[in-house]
């Protein structure tokens, strides 16, 4: 079936208009129309919109700062928030206290849950004060629980909250995937811009440069690049060199793109007017050749976002990426590297199904871009 | 005409293998200080000698440090051209060859072991998908597909883990039972690396395999709305019969077109997956090097690793060549 919708005969003034409506459409209003068909594409769209919403206010949403430790719950499981107990009903969430026992064997000191105690955990709680997107000063966090401390991801080894890490890794993960997108964005429409118009001998150079990046095995060759960052670097130094090798890597797949669709473009009948009536090459590209397919371009970016995401996720997973006490997904799962660990708390897990669920919305994502995006899609 | 072809795509695979070289020379030389220095901290401190700045130099001299770039390039390259020396490896304090030793051939074992699984279960599942359109098994390969690229390698190695300790309370790491750690070569030792090769097999082979499935599916889809399925099957040929000998026999192409992709996909997640799984081979012991910045054993490794990658490209194009007689063979 055509996804093109065939026009009926002109039978209603209502059907009419519709028809009017659709034929009179800008192609990014068809876009829009096929996209929003898309289930799976949305459910991805609307996941990832969530998480940069959230991890933006991430201050906001998350109890506690990223390096804020409860010494008294090291390693403690998830709470999650009940509204009854044995003791009955309650309108307010609570979470049941903790106490301090030793072990009967180890005598060693242990957390336990004391299903007596009630802890309620309430809204708009005062926590550490923060600076809501760098500028305004406050110390309301979205919940927590007055005088105690509420994990719903649990705790990790330091006691820091597993929760409220996450919603800041997200940040960091998300963001650093996107710094190296619009980086290898700009460098593939670059090179792959210069490849395509100029062609010949240029082309040829700069398709065995491609070849030789794209025939080294990815992740090893981020591994070479960031062994090299100096240790005495601050994190944010580590976060933008990063996001430049995710982005010098990353370049010769749409570069490709770019080029090829260039050269087919090159010689047809509006680029030869273009060029007779005297614009320059810049302009060509810019203002001809680009807009016939941006689309594309779109859907590639995202298609590439999960690999970005992957590659921070490995790098600092194997400690050759971010550092502590920068925070982010990779750099989370590595306290679930010992085996140790994960078998004593299984919840240092969690970050793992953060990664999961982006790449797998960004995937969603780009395929519906791309059936979205393509106007002689048939579809199965 | 095939040899001409494969003559033409050696020579190609030679130069790219040339520029490689280049590249991975540069990324042995971007680190900050030089193997000098870093020698000289490895084997004097904390002995309370102090180290001069002239011992250095001299330590420079020794290794050749005072020589322009491109003449260490030439040397370097030069001993591995002509000796298939790769250089000393100097926080082992011995040769690289020497700290490679058989991680190379369980690299190996490793990378097919692993490209076997991959096309023994792809091909099959997306054949049988694809005839079966619409179907349970359909639908679930296509989220098998997703996951296989929304999980990692290494977090699926992780979760494998993390099973076998809390249920069989024993790892899965390793590539040989402790008996044979050190054993010399025998049959039974053989048998015994190729039981430990299938969990990282399976590993290694999920995303690929997701990928594969999706190609192989499409493919096979195409072909089956052609009308020489349709006469086939009009002349009255067997149903599995005219599967194999139309739609199966192309829908397999684009997968020996790819080998070279798979080649550098494994490659590429090995590391990490050998790190979890603590397999004693050339990924885990690259992201050792990086660490130490052993920059020498890092080289020889990603040279090393995309040498194969190059050959695989030369055998799939070849292979492809032979199998399918609609590839023009003209020009490289």
């Amino acid at each position: 079936m055509v996804t093109i919708d065939k026009a009926p005969e002109p039978a209603a003034p209502a059907a009419d208009q519709k028809n009017l409506k659709y034929y009179t459409a800008s192609q990014w209003d068809l876009v829009w129309w096929r996209f929003r068909r898309h289930r799976a594409a949305m459910a991805g769209f609307i996941v990832l919109a969530l998480m940069v919403f959230v991890s933006t206010f991430a201050e906001f949403f998350a109890p506690y700062g990223p390096t804020e430790r409860n010494s008294d719950y090291l390693l403690g499981a998830p709470q999650i928030p009940k509204v009854w107990d044995a003791n009955g009903v309650s309108l307010q969430p609570f979470i049941h206290g903790l106490s301090t026992e030793r072990d009967p064997v180890t005598l060693r000191q242990i957390t336990v849950v004391d299903p007596e105690v009630r802890e309620y955990v309430s809204f708009f709680v005062r926590g550490q004060s923060y600076r809501l997107l760098g500028l305004i000063e406050t110390d309301i966090r979205l919940f927590g629980v007055r005088g105690g401390h509420v994990h719903l991801f649990g705790t990790d080894e330091l006691g820091r909250d597993v929760y409220s890490r996450v919603l800041h890794a997200t940040r960091t993960s998300l963001s650093i995937g996107s710094l190296g997108v619009v980086l290898s964005f700009v460098l593939a429409l670059i090179i792959g811009g210069i490849a395509g118009y100029a062609g010949g001998w240029v082309d040829y150079a700069i398709q065995r440069l491609t070849e030789v990046i794209r025939v080294i095995p990815v992740i090893p060759l981020y591994m070479g690049l960031a062994a090299a960052f100096p240790r005495e670097w601050s994190n944010t130094q580590v976060y933008f060199a990063m996001s430049m090798i995710f982005g010098i890597v990353g370049w010769p797949t749409l570069a490709r793109r770019i080029r090829s669709h260039l050269l087919a473009q090159r010689g047809e009948d509006y680029v030869i007017a273009a060029r007779v009536a005297g614009a320059k090459p810049s302009r060509i590209i810019a203002r001809h050749l680009l807009p016939s397919f941006t689309s594309y371009i779109i859907v590639d970016l995202v298609i590439s976002f999960p690999y970005m995401i992957l590659s921070e996720t490995a790098l600092s997973f194997i400690g050759l990426g971010l550092r502590a006490p920068s925070v982010s997904w990779g750099v989370m799962l590595q306290d679930a590297q010992n085996i140790r660990t994960i078998e004593q708390a299984p919840w240092l897990f969690i970050p793992a199904g953060f990664v999961i669920l982006a790449v797998l919305a960004f995937t969603l994502l780009g395929d519906g871009l791309r059936d979205a995006a393509d106007p002689y899609q048939v579809k199965s | 005409m095939v040899l001409r072809f494969a003559a033409n795509r050696l020579i190609g695979m030679i130069v790219t293998l040339f520029a490689v070289s280049i590249m991975v020379f540069i990324i042995m030389e971007i680190p900050p200080g030089d193997y000098a220095e870093r020698y000289a901290f490895r084997k004097f401190s904390g002995t309370g000698v102090s180290v001069t700045e002239s011992d250095i130099d001299s330590l420079r001299q020794e290794f050749g440090l005072d020589r322009p770039a491109w003449e260490r390039y030439f040397t370097w390259i030069g001993g591995i051209v002509t000796e298939f020396d790769f250089g000393e490896a100097f926080a082992y304090e011995t040769s690289v060859n020497n700290v490679i030793g058989d991680r190379l051939w369980l690299t190996l074992a490793i990378l097919y072991a692993t490209l076997i699984l991959t096309y023994l279960l792809a091909i099959p599942i997306a054949i049988y998908a694809a005839v079966k359109r619409h179907s349970l098994p359909d639908y679930g390969l296509t989220i098998f597909s997703y996951l296989g690229l929304a999980v990692p390698n290494f977090m699926l190695a992780l979760i494998l883990l993390y099973i076998s300790v809390t249920t069989f309370g024993a790892g899965v790491g390793g590539l040989f039972s402790p008996e044979y750690e050190d054993a010399p070569w025998s049959v039974a030792k053989a048998l015994d690396l190729f039981k430990h090769l299938i969990v990282p097999g399976l590993v290694l082979a999920w995303s690929a395999t997701a990928l594969q499935l999706q190609t192989v599916r499409a493919t096979m889809l195409d072909e089956l709305n052609k009308l020489s399925v349709t006469a086939a099957r009009a002349r009255g040929l067997p149903e599995w019969r005219l599967l194999l000998k139309y739609p199966a026999r192309l829908a397999v192409n684009p997968v020996v077109s790819t080998i070279g992709f798979d080649v550098n996909r494994i490659f590429s997640e090995l590391p990490i997956v050998a790190l979890v799984l603590s397999l004693p081979e050339l990924g885990q012991l690259l992201i050792a090097s990086y660490i130490d910045l052993d920059m020498y054993v890092a080289g020889a490794i990603l040279l090393m690793l995309t040498f194969f990658i190059v050959l695989m490209n030369f055998v799939s194009d070849v292979a492809l060549a032979l199998l399918d007689p609609r590839i023009k063979l003209a020009g490289g």
